[in-house]
């Protein structure tokens, strides 16, 4: 075994491009794991902790650009205005993993119980890659995510980061486990609305092979909001009722499966429960006033 | 390959397997046995250490990846002979009973009373949140952080 220590992005990629087998290392809090209990024995890893320019975050042209080897410290202090990634990056582990793991770990394992998912797929974003030979290219996070700890990043490429349009309006993650911190979510959900898209976008993690979004609930919920001039007039009620569908709704869009950690009853129930809480949530924050 | 890192204000060097982790390395390359393995997993905390001033798991670091770094470990917590308040508080509080997370709980607490010399409770349990006791029940934990607060504030 091999531990390739690169100081630069360039200098990363050509060993990369040269050592396609060689296993990316970040933060640690998943691969080490597998190094420490003799399940995984890669013939080579790329040390990334070094190569600073990928971890930070901007915003350009209406976009904003997560790097991806932002911790989730690093979020907590410096993303406060985006309050659903704020909450995922809060939820993740203990401050000691907070401390190391990265939103480029999140996304190269691509477990469907990494917390950063379901917020980056409510908000649209995509995966940023590159190669040293073929550049760099944007992929759609459900193209990226293809299946659980299955991605289409190719063996030359790194995870560059994260990027999504800045968007205006409320939005939530919450999730169900056992206890507050070190927990792997049981279920997982994020709620994003779009006031000047007039979209509702829900993302759930955990319950299913991969990332899932719940698209007839984000409609009938986006429906049920322009048919009532909810979206004009935040202090029209939506009815309990319409809550409930909703709830079912991103209920059945989850593909859950029993495990050690949870039923698929449970989860799909779990589901109902975050979807209802979470559209509740951002109804109740549209109301009030700008400046409070 | 041979890894070089700044333990508790010194240069040490020394090799490692490639997939070793720091906790591993500064364990059975250096010596430095406070710093406790238990989970391997990053659950427990018992092996919590500074890794360039941030509080992190030493087993869920690559050794490499400390190489030409800087590391704190509870050998380094105190430059004295005399115990740190931080582990005076722990004794007089009696929040050590097998004493095998206690290293890692000090570690974390120096690093939450440096950030925080007097922080709320809701404070201390989401900054001790990823460490583990299966003895004391915490509470006597939460007393011996009370105490040390008290105390550290009383002497600056």
């Amino acid at each position: 075994m091999e531990v390739l220590l690169p100081h630069s992005l360039d200098e990363a990629l050509a060993m990369k491009g040269e050592r396609p087998e060689a296993i990316p290392i970040a933060g640690g809090t998943d691969l080490m794991v597998d190094l420490n209990f003799g399940r995984r024995r890669p013939p080579a890893m790329i040390d990334l902790s070094r190569v600073s320019v990928l971890s930070g975050w901007r915003e350009e042209n209406g976009h904003v650009f997560l790097g991806s080897g932002l911790t989730y410290a690093a979020i907590i202090k410096e993303m406060t205005a985006f309050k659903p990634l704020l909450q995922a990056s809060r939820s993740v582990g203990s401050p000691q993993i907070r401390n190391r793991g990265t939103v480029g770990g999140n996304l190269g394992t691509a477990s469907p119980a990494g917390d950063a998912l379901p917020v980056l797929a409510a908000y649209d974003a995509e995966v940023v890659v590159r190669s040293g030979a073929r550049g760099e290219r944007s992929i759609p996070w459900h193209a990226f995510l293809t299946g659980p700890k299955k991605t289409s990043l190719a063996a030359d490429e790194l995870i560059i980061g994260a990027r999504w349009p800045r968007r205006r309006g409320p939005g939530s993650f919450s999730k169900i486990g056992t206890r507050n911190a070190m927990v792997i979510a049981v279920a997982g959900l994020c709620l994003t609305i779009d006031e000047d898209g007039r979209r509702v976008n829900v993302a759930l993690g955990s319950v299913g092979p991969t990332i899932l979004r719940a698209t007839e609930a984000e409609q009938q919920m986006a429906a049920a909001m322009e048919s009532s001039g909810c979206w004009q007039d935040p202090s029209i009620t939506i009815p309990d009722q319409v809550i409930n569908e909703f709830g079912d709704l991103v209920a059945a869009a989850a593909k859950p499966l029993d495990d050690v950690r949870g039923t698929a009853a449970y989860r799909r129930h779990g589901c109902r429960v975050l979807a209802r809480r979470a559209i509740t949530w951002a109804l109740d924050e549209r109301r009030l006033p700008a400046w409070l | 390959m041979v890894v070089r890192v700044k333990v508790n204000d010194g240069w040490r060097e020394a090799e490692a397997w490639p997939g070793a982790s720091l906790l591993t390395f500064l364990r059975e390359r250096l010596g430095l046995y406070g710093s406790k393995n238990a989970c391997e997993q990053g659950e427990c905390g018992s092996c919590s250490v500074w890794l360039d001033g941030a509080l992190v798991c030493s087993c869920l670091v690559l050794a490499a990846q400390a190489h030409e770094r800087e590391v704190r470990t509870i050998e380094g917590v105190t430059a004295s002979e005399r115990l740190h308040p931080i582990q005076e508080a722990f004794v007089e509080a009696g929040a050590v009973q097998c004493g095998f997370c206690t290293p890692g709980f000090v570690v974390a607490v120096a690093d939450l009373l440096q950030k925080d010399p007097d922080p709320s409770p809701a404070t201390v349990r989401e900054a001790l949140s990823g460490n583990l006791c299966r003895c004391t029940g915490y509470q006597k934990i939460l007393d011996a952080v009370s105490l040390a607060s008290t105390r550290m504030r009383g002497r600056t």
